[in-house]
Order: C-alpha cells, then sequence, then structure tokens
C-alpha cells in the first residue's frame, strides 16, 4: 500500500481514499490483515446494520461490538468471536472509538491487546494497516511526517516532497491509526500526539500549512502493563486517552484451553514430535502460573505472595514449549514434571533474592501438601537446590 | 373495597391508592412522595409490623438520622430477631416523614412481629411441612418450584429478564428510577407497575410462600378497618409483589380464618442505628441493595445525577492524591452517556459510570475504582437513634446475664478475683472478655497477685455511667453479648493493620471463648501471615499463637484451626529466615537472634503438641524435611534443624544469630559435640574477624541465654571455650578481650567466681564427661551425684507432673527444669 497523501484531500472533505490493498495473490500471505480475513463476515454485518454510524465508520458502534465479541445476524450469517472476555470491556473500547477520545489498550504481554486493536480498525475504518510500531528508536517522522529527500533537493519543499506517517494519513483520510507500544516510545516523540489528539491538527510549519483531522480519525494504542516505567506517558498525554486494561484470562480451563491450543500450534511449526497425554502438565503450569499470579491458591484458601515476573500466557505457553521439546529430544517423549520444573523456576524467579524466597515459601506451603504432586515437588526441589 | 376498579374520568382508581414500590429504590421513593403529595390521603400505611406504630412519631425526633432499622425481637431470647432496615431513599422512610409532616397517622399493617418471630421458632419444622403438602400445590414439577421461588424472592427479576435485561437492578433503574416523575402524572408508574404484577402472580400464584397470603389476609383487614375510618383517602405503601393480593376482593371471614390460631411470642420493637454498609444484608425487607450510596445520591440530587456523581468521584480521587481535572469529569460524562446510547438505556446507570470512571478517570485500573465503590457506591454512612428510642436487645441480654452471675454494676472500683475452674467465675472471666471486644471497659484486667496459675485471673471493675451509651452503640453489632462480640471481633480481625494485633485478637477470642469469630480471625491471620515479608513480624506473631494454643488447651477450647496456621507461620518463618539473617549491623542481629529464640521456644511447644496429638499414628516422623508426610507437625522440629544447621552454617549469617543456632542445635542434642567443637575452631580461626568470632561467643554462650551456667554445669563446652581461648594467639588477644568481657561480665557474680575456680583448677583429669566418674566436682558440690538420694526424690516428681513412666519422664524433666 503506498496511497500518498493528496494534498488537498483535507479540505475537500470528499469520500474516503478508496484503500484498494495491492494484495499481492490472495492466499499467499503467512498472516492476511484482518479486514481481509473476516471480509465477509465484516461485509455482512455493514449490510445489516440499520444503526446510526459515526461519520466515515464502516458500521455502527454496535456492530463492531459484535463483529469482536461474535453473535449470529438476523439472515444467519454467524459471526466468530474475535475477542474472548468480559463484554464490557469490548463495549467501553468501542465506545471510546466513538467520542473523539482515544483509546489505550493496557495489558500484559499476551492479553490480546494488538489482536483488539487490529480488529478494533479493521471493523471501525475497514484499514487495519495504519500502523506505528513503537520501539526505543521510533522517531518523530514516523508519528507526524518524512521527506523525500530526492524531491526536496530537486523542486523545494512541497506536498509532494513529504512522506506522511500513517497517523497523517488517519487524519487526513478520517481512519483508525494505530501505535503499538506506545511506552517503548522516548518521551519527547510520544508528546508529539497532544497536539494530534487534543487539537486535531497535524502543522506542517515547512510548508506553512496543517492537516486538520476529518471526523472519524481516531486512534488506539497498545502499551504493555508492565512497561510503566520504560517511558511513562505524561500527564498531560494520559489525560487524552481512555483506558481499558485488557485482563488475563478468567478461569483455569480457559487459560489451559489457550496454552494447549497454541503449544499444539507451535509445537506442529516447529516440527517437534508430537507428545501425547501433556494436558495434566499443562494444567498444572497453568494452576501454578495463576495462583502465583493472584496471589492465592485456586481453592481460594490460602494466599501467597506474588512474584515479581508477569507469569502471563505466554509465559506459560514457552515452558510448556521448552518442556515438550525436552521430552521430545532428551526424554521419554512424555511431558513429565522435571521437564517444565526448570522452565518454571526461570519464569517464577527473576529476582533471584526476593522471587527465590516467595517460590520455596509456595513450594513448602502450598505444593509439598497437595495429593498428586509429589512428583512435581521433587523435581522442583531438584531444580531449586 | 367495595368498587376498586379503574373509574372513568378520575385522576385515580376509587378505592385505596395503592403504592407498590421496591424497597430500598431510590425512584420508588421520589414516585411515593409525589404520589402523596398529589393524592393528600388522610392516613398512610405501610407494610411492617404493626408493633411499630408508637415508634413513627420518634422518626420526627430532631436527632433521628437514617439508615436506621426496627428491630423486633423476643423479649426472653434477644438472639431471635428481626430487622425492618429504613434509608433515606426507602419509600417506607419517606412515607412515614411525609406523614408526620402533615400530621397524617401512620400505621403498620404487616402480620405482627411477634406471629413472624414465632415462626422463626417453628421454621425448620414448617419448611419440612411445606414440602410435604406438596399435593396442595397442584404440580409439583422441581423446576416449576424453583422458579416460583426465585419469582417470591425477587419478581422484578422475572420482569427484568422478560424485558430483556439480565440485570434486574438495570431494568428497574431504566423503567422507574430514571423517569423523572412528571406532575400530574404520579400515579401512573404504580398504576403500570401493579398491573405487571397482578399478571406475574397470575402466572405464579404465591411463589410457593404460603406464609405471604397470610401476610396479606392480615393487610387487606387492616387496609379496610382504615378504609371503614377515612373512606378512600387511604394510602398503602407496600412491596409491589403484594399490590394485586390488596386489590383481590376477599370477604372478610375468609382472612379472619386464615389469621386464626397463629403462634405467638412476646416480642418487643426499638429502633437501632443502621448502616449503610448493613443496607445490603438480607432483612424483614427481602434482599439487600449492593449500591446504597449510589441510590442515595440519585435520591437527594435535585437533576443532572450523572454530572453531580462524577464531580462527587473526582473530588474523592482528588482527596487522595489521585490526579483528576474537570476535563476528566467532563470526558467520563460523556463516555457514560455514549455507552449508556450503545446498550440502548435512556440513562447511564451504575454500570455505565463505573465504567467511564475506569476508563477515564483511573486509567483503567481497579485500584482506584475500589476506593470508589467503597466509600460512594456503598458509602460510610451512620445512622441515628434518639435517646428515647427503647433500649436494645444487646443491654437487656447483659442485664441477664449479670443476674445469671451475680455480677452487679457497680460504680465503686472492686477487685474481683475469678477461679476459672469454676462455673460461674468462668462465665464471668468471658462475659468480662467479651464486653472488653466491644469496647465497654467495665472491667480491667490486672496482675493476679500470688498464683500464677493460667486458671486465675484478677479484674478491676468499675461501672461508669457512660458504658450504658457504649453498650447502645455496640448493639449495631448484635442483639446477644456473645453474638455482638463475634461480629466486633470478625470486624476488628478484617480491620486489623499488622500481624501483632490479629494475632493479639485470636488470643482474646480464645479468653472470650467465641469459637465463631476464631475461622475468621484464623483466615485472616493466615492470610496476614502469607503476605507479611518481614520475617521478623512472622518471627514476633509465632509465640504469641503458640501461647494461646496452649491456653486454648486448658480452657479445653477447639484449637485445631489455630494449630494449622501457626504450623504455617512456622513453615513461613522457616523458608524466611536465613536470607533475612544475612547482612545485618550489630542491633540487627541482636533483634534477630532474639527472634530465633523466640521461634525455638514456639517450635518446642508446637512440636510438642503435634507429637501428643499424633502419639501412636506417627510421632516418630522426625527427621528430615524432605519426605513431605503429611504430618507437618511432628516434622516440624526436624525441619527446624534443618533451618539453625542453615543459620549456623552459612558465613554470611551475623557472627551472634550462627553462635546461637549451633547452641540451640547442640542443646537440642542435634548436633554432636565434635561438630559443635568444629564450628567453633572455623569461627575462631585465624581467618575470621575477631569481632566477628567474639560476636559468635557471645550469641554461643552469651549473658542472656543462661550461658554462664551451662558452663559451669557442662565441663565439656566450658573445655570446648577454654581450649580456644589458651589457643588465641597473643597478638590477637588483646583484639577480642573487650569483646569477651563484655560477654562473660554479664554473667552472675556467683557464676563468674565458679567459671573463674573451674578454669584456674584446669580440665579433669579425663576431660569434662568424665568428671563424675573420677570424681572432681564443681567447688561447693560433691564430687558426684549421690544416686539414692536423688532417687529418692523421682515418686514426688512424677506425681507432681502427672507422668507415667512411658519412657518420656526424662525428656519432660529436663524440658521442665528449663
Amino acid at each position: 500500500m503506498s496511497v500518498s497523501v493528496d494534498p488537498n484531500h483535507h479540505q475537500s472533505e470528499g469520500v474516503p481514499a478508496p484503500s484498494a490493498p495491492s494484495v499481492p495473490d490472495r492466499g499467499e500471505e503467512l498472516r492476511p490483515h484482518a479486514e481481509d480475513a473476516f471480509a465477509a463476515e465484516l461485509a455482512a454485518l455493514a449490510a445489516q446494520d440499520d444503526r446510526p454510524r459515526p461519520a466515515r465508520w464502516r458500521m455502527s458502534p454496535w456492530a463492531v461490538a459484535t463483529y469482536l465479541l461474535g453473535g449470529t445476524l438476523p439472515d444467519g450469517t454467524v459471526i466468530t468471536p474475535k475477542y474472548v472476555g468480559p463484554r464490557r470491556i469490548v463495549e467501553v473500547a468501542v465506545t471510546t472509538l466513538a467520542t473523539d477520545r482515544a483509546l489505550l489498550l493496557l495489558g500484559v504481554p499476551g492479553t490480546a491487546k494488538t489482536w483488539v486493536s487490529e480488529h478494533l480498525a479493521a471493523a471501525v475504518s475497514g484499514d487495519s494497516t495504519l500502523l506505528v510500531q513503537g520501539t526505543a528508536g521510533t522517531p518523530e517522522e514516523a508519528i507526524r511526517y518524512g521527506w523525500n529527500y530526492a524531491q526536496l533537493l530537486a523542486h523545494g519543499p512541497s506536498r509532494d516532497a513529504l512522506v506522511p506517517s500513517p497517523v497523517m494519513r488517519a487524519m487526513a483520510e478520517g481512519m483508525t491509526a494505530r501505535v503499538e507500544e506506545l511506552t517503548r516510545i522516548p518521551a519527547d516523540v510520544q508528546d508529539t500526539l497532544i497536539t494530534i489528539l487534543s487539537e486535531k491538527t497535524l502543522p506542517i510549519p515547512e510548508l506553512g500549512s496543517e492537516v486538520q483531522a476529518v471526523r472519524g480519525f481516531n486512534l488506539i494504542a497498545t502499551a504493555n502493563d508492565r512497561d510503566r516505567g520504560v517511558n511513562d506517558l505524561s500527564s498531560a498525554l494520559r489525560r487524552r486517552f481512555n483506558t481499558v486494561v485488557l485482563p488475563l484470562p478468567e478461569s483455569a480451563e480457559a487459560e489451559v484451553e489457550i496454552v494447549s491450543r497454541r503449544v499444539d500450534q507451535i509445537g506442529r511449526s516447529l516440527d517437534l514430535p508430537a507428545v501425547p497425554e501433556g494436558i495434566d502438565e499443562i494444567r498444572r503450569v497453568v494452576t501454578v502460573f495463576r495462583e502465583l499470579r493472584d496471589g492465592v491458591t485456586a481453592d481460594g484458601r490460602t494466599k501467597l505472595k506474588s512474584p515479581s515476573g508477569t507469569l502471563s500466557t505466554a509465559e506459560a505457553i514457552s515452558v510448556v514449549t521448552n518442556g515438550l521439546a525436552l521430552a521430545a529430544h532428551f526424554g521419554d517423549g512424555v511431558l513429565r514434571a522435571g521437564d517444565v520444573a526448570a522452565g518454571i523456576l526461570g519464569a517464577v524467579v527473576r529476582d533471584p533474592a526476593a522471587d527465590r524466597v516467595i517460590w520455596q515459601e509456595y513450594l513448602e506451603a502450598v505444593v509439598r501438601e497437595r495429593d498428586g504432586w509429589k512428583d512435581f515437588y521433587r523435581a522442583c526441589r531438584e531444580v531449586s537446590a | 373495597m367495595s368498587e376498586d376498579d379503574q373509574g372513568g374520568g378520575t385522576r385515580r382508581a376509587p378505592g385505596p391508592l395503592l403504592l407498590g414500590v421496591r424497597h430500598h429504590g431510590p425512584g420508588s421513593a421520589r414516585a411515593v412522595r409525589a404520589a402523596l403529595d398529589a393524592a393528600r390521603p388522610r392516613t398512610v400505611l405501610l407494610e411492617g409490623p404493626p408493633e411499630a406504630d408508637a415508634l413513627i412519631a420518634l422518626a420526627a425526633e430532631e436527632d433521628m438520622r437514617p439508615p436506621v432499622a426496627l428491630l423486633a425481637h423476643v423479649v426472653d431470647e434477644p438472639g431471635r430477631s428481626a430487622f425492618w432496615p429504613l434509608a433515606e431513599f426507602s419509600p417506607e422512610w419517606v412515607a412515614i416523614r411525609w406523614a408526620l409532616e402533615h400530621g397524617v397517622p401512620a400505621r403498620f399493617i404487616d402480620l405482627p412481629a411477634t406471629h413472624t418471630l414465632a415462626r422463626g421458632r417453628e421454621e425448620e419444622e414448617a419448611e419440612e411441612e411445606q414440602a410435604d403438602k406438596g399435593e396442595n400445590e397442584k404440580e409439583g414439577d422441581e423446576k416449576e418450584e424453583d422458579e416460583k421461588e426465585a419469582v417470591r424472592i425477587d419478581p422484578l427479576g422475572v420482569l427484568a429478564e422478560t424485558a430483556g435485561y439480565d440485570d434486574p437492578e438495570r431494568w428497574w433503574e431504566d423503567v422507574v428510577e430514571h423517569r423523572g416523575t412528571r406532575a400530574g402524572d404520579a400515579f401512573a408508574p404504580f398504576e403500570a407497575l401493579g398491573e405487571a404484577m397482578a399478571a406475574l402472580r397470575e402466572v405464579y400464584g404465591t411463589g410457593g410462600h404460603d406464609r405471604d397470603l397470610v401476610r396479606e389476609a392480615h393487610m387487606r383487614l387492616q387496609v379496610r378497618a382504615a378504609q371503614r375510618e377515612y373512606a378512600d383517602d387511604v394510602a398503602v405503601v407496600c412491596g409491589a409483589w403484594h399490590v394485586p393480593a390488596l386489590r383481590q376482593r376477599t370477604t372478610v371471614a375468609a382472612d379472619r380464618a386464615l389469621l386464626k390460631g397463629l403462634p405467638k411470642v412476646k416480642a418487643d420493637m426499638t429502633w437501632v442505628p443502621w448502616t449503610h454498609r448493613r443496607l445490603s444484608r438480607f432483612s424483614g425487607y427481602g434482599a439487600g441493595i449492593d449500591s446504597p450510596g449510589w441510590y442515595g445520591h440519585l435520591f437527594s440530587v435535585p437533576d443532572r445525577p450523572i454530572e453531580r456523581w462524577m464531580t462527587k468521584v473526582a473530588g474523592l480521587l482528588r482527596d487522595e492524591d489521585h490526579p483528576v481535572s474537570s476535563a476528566h469529569v467532563i470526558e467520563a460524562v460523556r463516555l457514560a452517556d455514549t455507552l449508556a446510547a450503545m446498550r440502548g438505556r435512556p440513562l447511564p446507570g451504575l454500570t455505565e459510570t463505573t465504567d467511564a470512571v475506569r476508563a477515564v478517570m483511573c486509567e483503567g485500573s481497579d485500584v482506584p475504582l475500589s476506593l470508589v465503590h467503597d466509600r460512594l457506591v456503598v458509602g460510610d454512612v451512620l445512622g441515628e437513634v434518639p435517646e428515647a428510642a427503647p433500649a436494645v436487645p444487646l443491654q437487656r441480654d447483659l442485664a441477664r446475664i449479670q443476674r445469671k452471675l451475680r455480677l452487679k454494676p457497680e460504680a465503686s472500683e472492686r477487685e474481683l478475683e475469678l477461679d476459672l475452674r469454676k462455673e460461674t467465675d468462668g462465665g464471668r472471666s468471658r462475659l468480662l472478655h467479651r464486653l472488653r471486644l466491644l469496647g465497654v471497659a467495665w472491667g480491667e484486667p490486672v496482675a493476679s497477685r500470688g498464683s500464677t496459675g493460667t486458671f486465675r485471673e484478677t479484674w478491676r471493675l468499675r461501672w461508669e455511667p457512660e458504658l450504658a451509651v457504649r453498650v447502645a452503640e455496640a448493639g449495631v453489632w448484635g442483639t446477644t453479648v456473645l453474638a455482638a462480640a463475634t461480629a466486633k471481633a470478625e470486624s476488628d480481625a478484617v480491620g486489623a493493620s499488622s500481624l501483632a494485633d490479629v494475632t493479639g485478637l485470636a488470643e482474646r477470642c480464645l479468653l472470650a471463648e467465641l469459637p465463631d469469630a476464631l475461622p475468621v480471625v484464623m483466615r485472616i491471620l493466615a492470610d496476614r501471615a502469607a503476605l507479611d515479608a518481614d520475617v521478623g513480624h512472622l518471627a514476633q506473631a509465632l509465640p504469641a499463637l503458640v501461647r494461646a494454643l496452649r491456653y486454648g488447651d486448658v480452657r479445653g477450647t477447639g484449637t485445631r484451626a489455630l494449630a494449622e496456621v501457626a504450623a504455617g507461620l512456622a513453615e513461613r518463618v522457616f523458608v524466611g529466615l536465613p536470607p533475612a539473617c544475612a547482612a545485618l549491623d550489630a542491633e540487627a542481629a541482636e533483634e534477630m537472634r532474639g527472634h530465633v529464640d523466640a521461634v525455638h521456644g514456639a517450635v518446642g511447644l508446637l512440636a510438642e503438641d503435634g507429637e501428643h496429638g499424633k502419639d501412636g499414628t506417627d510421632g516418630a516422623d522426625g527427621g528430615d524435611g524432605e519426605g513431605g508426610k503429611g504430618s507437618s507437625r511432628a516434622g516440624i522440629r526436624g525441619r527446624w534443624h534443618t533451618v539453625l544447621g542453615t543459620l549456623g552454617g552459612r558465613d554470611t549469617v551475623a557472627g551472634v544469630v550462627r553462635g546461637r543456632a549451633v547452641r540451640l542445635l547442640l542443646d537440642d542434642g542435634a548436633l554432636e559435640q565434635e561438630e559443635a567443637a568444629r564450628f567453633m575452631g572455623l569461627v575462631l580461626s585465624p581467618g575470621t574477624a575477631p569481632g566477628d568470632a567474639a560476636a559468635w561467643i557471645e550469641g554461643f554462650v552469651g549473658g542472656g541465654s543462661g550461658g554462664g551456667m551451662l558452663l559451669v554445669h557442662d565441663e565439656r563446652l566450658l573445655a570446648l571455650v577454654d581450649s580456644w581461648l589458651t589457643g588465641v594467639p597473643a597478638d590477637a588477644f588483646t583484639d577480642v578481650l573487650p569483646l569477651l568481657r563484655r560477654t562473660f561480665s554479664a554473667y552472675e557474680p556467683g557464676v563468674r567466681r565458679t567459671l573463674g575456680e573451674l578454669v584456674r583448677r584446669g580440665p579433669g583429669p579425663g576431660g569434662g564427661l568424665a568428671a563424675t566418674a573420677a570424681g572432681t566436682g564443681a567447688p561447693g558440690f560433691a564430687s558426684g551425684l549421690d544416686t539414692e538420694r536423688a532417687d529418692a526424690v523421682l515418686p514426688v516428681l512424677r506425681l507432681l507432673l502427672g507422668l507415667d513412666d512411658d519412657g518420656r519422664t526424662e525428656n519432660d524433666l529436663v524440658e521442665v527444669s528449663r
């Protein structure tokens, strides 16, 4: 996609530029964009949606929520759920986009922040590609605009020499822009967003002009909960966002399901030998992760200290994947307590002093007494010693 | 009820004005006020026990402030009681106030409490009976019964479900609460609601509760009586569920028949102060409400409830140093409005408001949000009741117990000696302890004179007039001293700030014998212990807990839960102690040594209890901590020894703690003499800083731990110290001298002299252990034990200690001699 901004576009307020994606061959992409993968569902929703739509939205907020949460349309079209979680969260997120406040999705790694933001953009604007990936090296140009230096040298500063950022394009076309990992972007670069979000204007002093956001423009940012210290948002910027925290899976069963499904996928893509009957061990890993994360045992009777690590679902997945690799290459092909013990220790004990005490307390107070966990206790004692 | 169908052109239907409400519904309350203003009835009838009629006038008093509750209790049994709480926004309260302001008589018309309380007594039997006569109910399909039950408990829930709402509160908010009452239309909501209820009751009948029929019969009779007096100028405020029944045409005779032969008890009524928090409890008005603060807000604001609510929230957050600007308030209101629109609601409700507050003002975090919930949505409003209100049952209960225990409240101070083995004295002690928990400081425990036995207590008693006020205040906690003390202890435990507070509370619960409060206290204790990262706190809490455990045993209280918690606490101390002992300065090390001593003592008691308790099963499971066998308490001493071993052998641990750990192990016989000598040799070798070495000695035989006497009597140890001292090189000796002096100068003069003499004489031939055989005793002692005379003492000792000759005697004697 290389659509440049029409210099007069922001004044004409016309139909948004048809973002005909320059897709090479259907089905060849490793990972198609949300709006392509679910084009049929989006079309069906838009066609049957008779509720009021905000300016330049492809469908009503209600339909966007249905697209994310799943459901069945009056004509029988089944909308698959894209996000499994509390309805409240999706409703608040969609409503935020419908007002002119920007949306900040917070959560520990592996809580589907990016996934939700992509699908929101796809449903609202029909385009999820207006994306700025935040890194420690993200320059201001990535959020405002850059220059095509050949053009600049040849013809001097003009709109033609200007390379718009995804945010600028979204402003001009009334689309939804996305910023990933907002808190990894250096603070001074972050703050360029303030003008964009409060004035809805992007000044171009070199040309003595500006790009004014047209109705329908909004921005979805994602940030890692645990990274708050990296480049914390200034309160001026924070004030421009409505914040929605995406939670970790609510029930242990849901999490076991997610872990085993992902482990299966990863295992296949890594060509690991299939290891059967690992579900008990997976359940155990998930239980340990959840208990330490929540600071309370699964039966809710004993409180625990929580270690400094995230212990997200994603980490549980990697512990199990590692264990599978161990079992397949060095063990007897069955996932056992010993295969996951070292991985768990590594995930839990991030701070050698404090976390080790927490882990040992957990071992002695909870694991040792638990029926059927003797092998796990021994394996953990072995690697902890 | 002559003609109760809708008349043509009148503004309201003839017959009594039936105002069906939702108890504690602010919208209902507003609508009731509007309807009363419009209809101006000459009397107001309310759902509630008629015994309270005399108390209505008190509602007009200056110092009567809701939330309050009508409390009915059986005269001789204050424990059996029922509450009818009223908040400022309760329709019943509004109606009472309206009646008082307009000089109109108000009366309660529900079944008298004397019957309802009597029924409570036979509740179980009655319940069974009901189950038996299932035929009367036509069809006995279980599912249907459940459904009936649900509709009786929550008729609005069924209506809401029919309307497609998952939450009845939201439905009610949408349909009634958020409908600002328009002038001239004051009766419309009640008519609509009454019709809906009629439809519901056509389908569900009484919802399976025959008791309602009786109550409604009584209400009908009362309404008729009022109608005879005031014609149709009668307003009835009752739960919406009862409206169709009151409209029903029945004969007086039929209603009377229903009311015949009801059981009766003598009941008393009074007003008691209530709190918003307790409004959420199930009560005489059915299920409670979750958000009294929010309802109070809806009721009290004149307009723009959401904007005002958001401003309130912002104010609260600002007071807590959470930066919230006016822009936040604006955005929160906008988000709440948009959310409501998206969810198809006419106005934002509590759900939308909370979502908006979370997303805009709390940055998605639930932590400040819980503050909002606690302070605003629920709210800390405490009601007040005028002095003139009749005595609360707690006072009666106290008076009754005082009579029973022959313990009169006297203004003059006096001392009371209690022998807890006597029943009356035990009861007195419990009463005084319970009152102390309730903040009624009638008695104050003082140190017992003479005897130190655990069965003796001394109290200083003095009844001050203001204690009566305290008792009245404590009335919110319960209707009997026992129930109130239990509730207070539980609440104290939840609010306790430190671990030590909770352990203290546990001890007091045992003293006051509050078995029901103990599980809660224990759970909180376990939680606190689990989250407390400071081993010092845990180590401090453990001895108190073990003490309480032993004390509970003396009194025969069940202490299982306590023992479990103590064992868990000990485990946590074991894990946390080694890291906590590293890198300490002298002062902290000294403190830590105290903790180690305290834990050691506690573990000794705990292990002993474990062994006694589990005699025969697996009392011998002493040794390794690895075993993971079920009996955690029996092996506790073994695991403690492992911890002490770790402490003793780790170089980073402060010297004084290391020395102490080795000494404790040696004392317990868990460490061989040679091993101890090796530890000592390592520490006292030239590579160790002299200061550290001396600290080790201090820990090993230091003053406070009876080390001097030990050295006097155990020549083995003296030889260890002596041989080290003589082996210290001359140049290093001057360095350690001051430190050693500090250690040994703390001994008593007698001990010092004896030690000096022992050392001057040098080790006896063959060394310490051979001393008895060789016959060179300490000066002043015979050369050996006179076994014949020693044996003579044993029978008496056995008798005193109540020991059987079961082979443990020797151990226990050692234990006692310490």
